[in-house]
C-alpha cells in the first residue's frame, strides 16, 4: 500500500535542480509530486515519478546520488479540518512523521498527502479502519 | 650571546665526534640487550653490538619509522621497565592508534636540559617570565617546554593553549617577556592585542620561541613586525624527544641540532642512501642519551639539510634548514599532525566502503580552520534531512575524538572531489 519515492542528494549549488528535470524530461519520466528539503549547504528531492526504477537509473548515470524510500500517500478532503483528521489518528497511535508535502490537484477535489512515518504499516492499518483513502502507486501515477 | 652549557654547545667537532662515538656504541648495546624488536632487526642483518665500534658505522644500522612504533604499540620499544618510565607521552598515529613514548627520570632531566639550552639560544633567562600556550597534555609541546623554562630558572606561567583574551590580559599584567606557542597562534595573539587596543608600550615581551608546525620567513616577519619581538623557529618531534631537538640562535641561519643527544643525518628518501653535507633529504635521528625509548635512526618524513659551518655565535653543532617538506602526506593543523588516512578510516568506520573526501584547510583571522568534504554515496545517503545532519555530527565528533581537531563536515555531491589520473587529491591547503 505504499509508494515508491526516489530521493536526490542535491548540493546547494546553481543549475543542479534543472539538470534532474532534464535527465527525466529526457527519459519521458513525469513527475507526480515533488519536494525539496533544504538546509544551509545542501537539499534533498523527493519525488514520486511514475516510473520509479528507469528514474533511479538514469539519475545514477548522470552521477547523482539516489536512493528510494517507501512513503504513504493518502487521500483527504480539499476543506478545513481535512488533513487534521489524518494527523490526529496518526498522533493517536503515537506514529511520528519524518516528514510531508502534499499537493491538490484541482481546488475542491481531495488533495494527496505524502508520509514518510516511523511506523507506516501500523498507520495502514489505523487508517483504513477510519476509511481514510490510501492510494496505491499506480492510482498516484494517474493523478 | 647567551649560552645555556657552553662546554656542551661550543664543543670542538673532534671531542663532539668521540662522545658521539662513545654514547652511539652504548645505545646500540642497550638496544640490543633490552629491546627485543632492535636485537631481532640487527640479527637479521646479522649485526652485534660490537661492530658499531663509532659514529662511522652509524649507517651499518636499520632505520625506525613511524610504523615501527606503531606495530609495537604501546610499550614496545621501551628499554626500560615500566617501572622506570616517569612518564609517558603521545602523538596521533595514522590509524587512530598513537605514537607512544615514555621517559625515564633521566630522560627527563635530559630533556629539561635540552629545553632550557633551546630558550636562552632564542633569548630567555633565568628573569624571563615565559608564557607557555603550548596545548599541555599528551602533547610534548606543553610540558617539555614547560620543564626546560623551569630548569633555566625562568617564571614560568602554564597557561596552555586557547581563551586568547586571557592570554592577552595576562601577558600585561603578568610582565610576560618570552611566548612560547605555535606561530599561527602566535599570529592570532597579535590580532586580538591589536582588537583589544592594549597599546604594545603596555607589554614587556621580548622574544617569541615558536615551534611545532612549519612556518616561512614572511610569517616570521609578520609575527615580529606586529608583536616587536624577535621570533626564532624552534624543532622537535616526540620519537626524538619532543620540543628540544633544534633551536636557532639570534642569527636565525638554520637551527643548532644539539648533537651530543641527537646524532643528525639526511638520507635519500627513496633509497636510504646517507648524502653529503648539503644535499636535500630526508632528516634522521638517533638519540643516544636516551633511556625509555630510544631510537635507531628514526625516519622523521621531514625535508631539510644540514651545514657544518660554524655559526658566528659560536655553537658548533650542526644546524638543520627549516623545514622544507614532508616526504609523506602528513600536514600539520593547529598544531596536530594529520594524516589524510586518518580521516579515510573514520569514514570507513562510519560505512563507507569507498570513502571520497577532501580536507580543505584554510587559515581564517591566523587560525588554521578545517573542513571536510565527503561526497554522499548511496551508503551514506538518507532521503531524512536528520539523518543526513547527524552523519555530518558524527564525522566531526569522530574527527574531534581521534584528532583533537574541531572540524566542519561539508556533504557534497558524487565527484565533486577533483581525481587526478584517477588518484583522488585528499588535501587543499589554501595556507599557503
Amino acid at each position: 500500500m505504499t509508494v515508491k519515492q526516489i530521493s536526490v542528494f542535491l548540493e546547494n549549488k546553481k543549475g543542479r535542480l534543472v539538470q534532474v528535470t532534464n535527465v527525466l524530461s529526457q527519459n519521458n519520466i513525469d513527475i507526480s509530486a515533488i519536494s525539496i528539503a533544504e538546509t544551509t549547504n545542501f537539499g534533498i528531492i523527493r519525488m514520486i515519478v511514475n516510473k520509479p526504477q528507469l528514474a533511479v537509473e538514469v539519475l545514477k548515470k548522470a552521477g547523482f546520488t539516489v536512493n528510494t524510500a517507501d512513503v504513504l500517500a493518502v487521500e483527504v478532503p480539499d476543506c478545513p479540518g481535512g488533513l487534521h483528521q489524518v494527523l490526529e489518528i496518526l498522533s493517536h497511535l503515537n506514529v511520528s512523521i519524518e516528514y510531508l508535502y502534499s499537493f491538490v490537484r484541482r481546488p475542491s477535489q481531495k488533495a494527496l498527502i505524502l508520509f514518510k512515518l516511523d511506523n507506516t504499516d501500523r498507520a495502514i492499518k489505523a487508517l483504513k479502519e477510519k476509511k481514510v483513502n490510501i492510494l496505491s502507486s499506480q492510482e498516484v501515477y494517474e493523478l | 650571546m647567551m649560552y645555556w652549557n657552553r662546554p656542551s654547545e661550543c664543543m670542538g667537532r673532534e671531542t663532539l665526534r668521540e662522545l658521539q662515538s662513545q654514547r652511539l656504541v652504548k645505545t646500540v648495546e642497550r638496544v640490543y640487550y633490552n629491546v627485543p624488536y632492535y636485537r631481532s632487526l640487527m640479527q637479521e642483518r646479522g649485526i652485534v653490538p660490537e661492530d658499531i665500534k663509532g659514529i662511522e658505522d652509524l649507517s651499518k644500522l636499520p632505520f625506525t619509522t613511524k610504523d615501527d612504533l606503531r606495530n609495537n604499540y604501546p610499550y614496545g620499544l621501551f628499554a626500560v621497565p615500566l617501572s622506570e618510565i616517569v612518564r609517558i607521552h603521545a602523538s596521533s598515529g595514522t590509524t587512530g592508534k598513537p605514537t607512544v613514548v615514555g621517559y625515564t627520570r633521566g630522560d627527563i632531566t635530559t630533556w629539561s636540559e635540552l629545553m632550557a639550552r633551546t630558550l636562552a639560544c632564542g633569548g630567555a633567562t633565568k628573569d624571563s617570565v615565559i608564557q607557555i600556550a603550548y596545548g599541555y597534555g599528551l602533547f610534548t609541546g606543553g610540558l617539555g617546554v614547560h620543564y626546560g623554562a623551569e630548569r633555566l630558572g625562568a617564571s614560568v606561567i602554564p597557561i596552555s593553549g586557547g581563551n586568547t583574551k586571557r592570554q592577552v590580559m595576562l601577558m600585561r599584567d603578568f610582565g610576560t617577556t618570552v611566548l612560547a606557542c605555535t606561530p599561527s597562534y602566535a599570529l592570532h595573539i597579535a590580532e586580538v592585542l591589536e582588537e583589544m587596543i592594549i597599546p604594545r608600550e603596555e607589554l614587556k615581551l621580548k622574544y617569541g620561541i615558536f615551534g611545532a608546525e612549519p612556518w616561512t620567513e614572511e610569517l616570521r616577519q609578520e609575527i615580529e613586525e606586529k608583536l616587536r619581538i624577535t621570533a626564532i623557529d624552534i624543532y622537535g618531534l616526540s620519537e626524538i624527544i619532543g620540543p628540544g631537538v633544534a633551536s636557532e640562535c639570534h642569527y636565525k641561519d638554520g637551527l643548532h641540532i644539539w648533537e651530543d643527544h641527537f646524532i643528525p643525518e639526511i638520507v635519500d628518501p627513496e633509497t636510504g642512501e646517507v648524502l653529503p653535507e648539503g644535499s636535500e633529504g630526508e632528516l634522521v635521528f638517533t638519540t643516544i642519551t636516551k633511556e625509555g625509548i630510544p631510537v635507531i635512526r628514526y625516519r622523521t618524513r621531514d625535508i631539510s639539510k644540514l651545514t657544518y659551518e660554524p655559526c658566528p655565535c659560536g655553537r658548533t653543532h650542526a644546524r638543520m634548514h627549516k623545514v622544507l617538506g614532508r616526504t609523506d602526506d602528513m600536514i600539520i593543523i593547529r598544531g596536530v599532525n594529520v594524516f589524510p588516512s586518518q580521516i579515510e578510516s573514520i569514514l570507513v568506520n562510519i560505512g563507507e566502503t569507498e570513502p571520497h573526501y577532501l580536507l580543505v584547510i584554510d587559515r581564517v583571522g591566523n587560525m588554521d580552520s578545517l573542513e571536510i568534504w565527503v561526497e554522499v554515496s548511496e551508503n551514506l545517503f538518507s532521503d531524512e534531512v536528520r539523518k543526513l545532519e547527524n552523519l555530518k555530527q558524527r564525522i566531526a565528533n569522530e574527527i574531534q575524538c581521534t584528532l583533537g581537531l574541531s572540524a566542519k563536515v561539508k556533504l557534497v555531491e558524487p565527484k565533486t572531489i577533483e581525481r587526478s589520473q584517477g588518484k583522488a587529491i585528499r588535501v587543499l591547503d589554501r595556507r599557503k
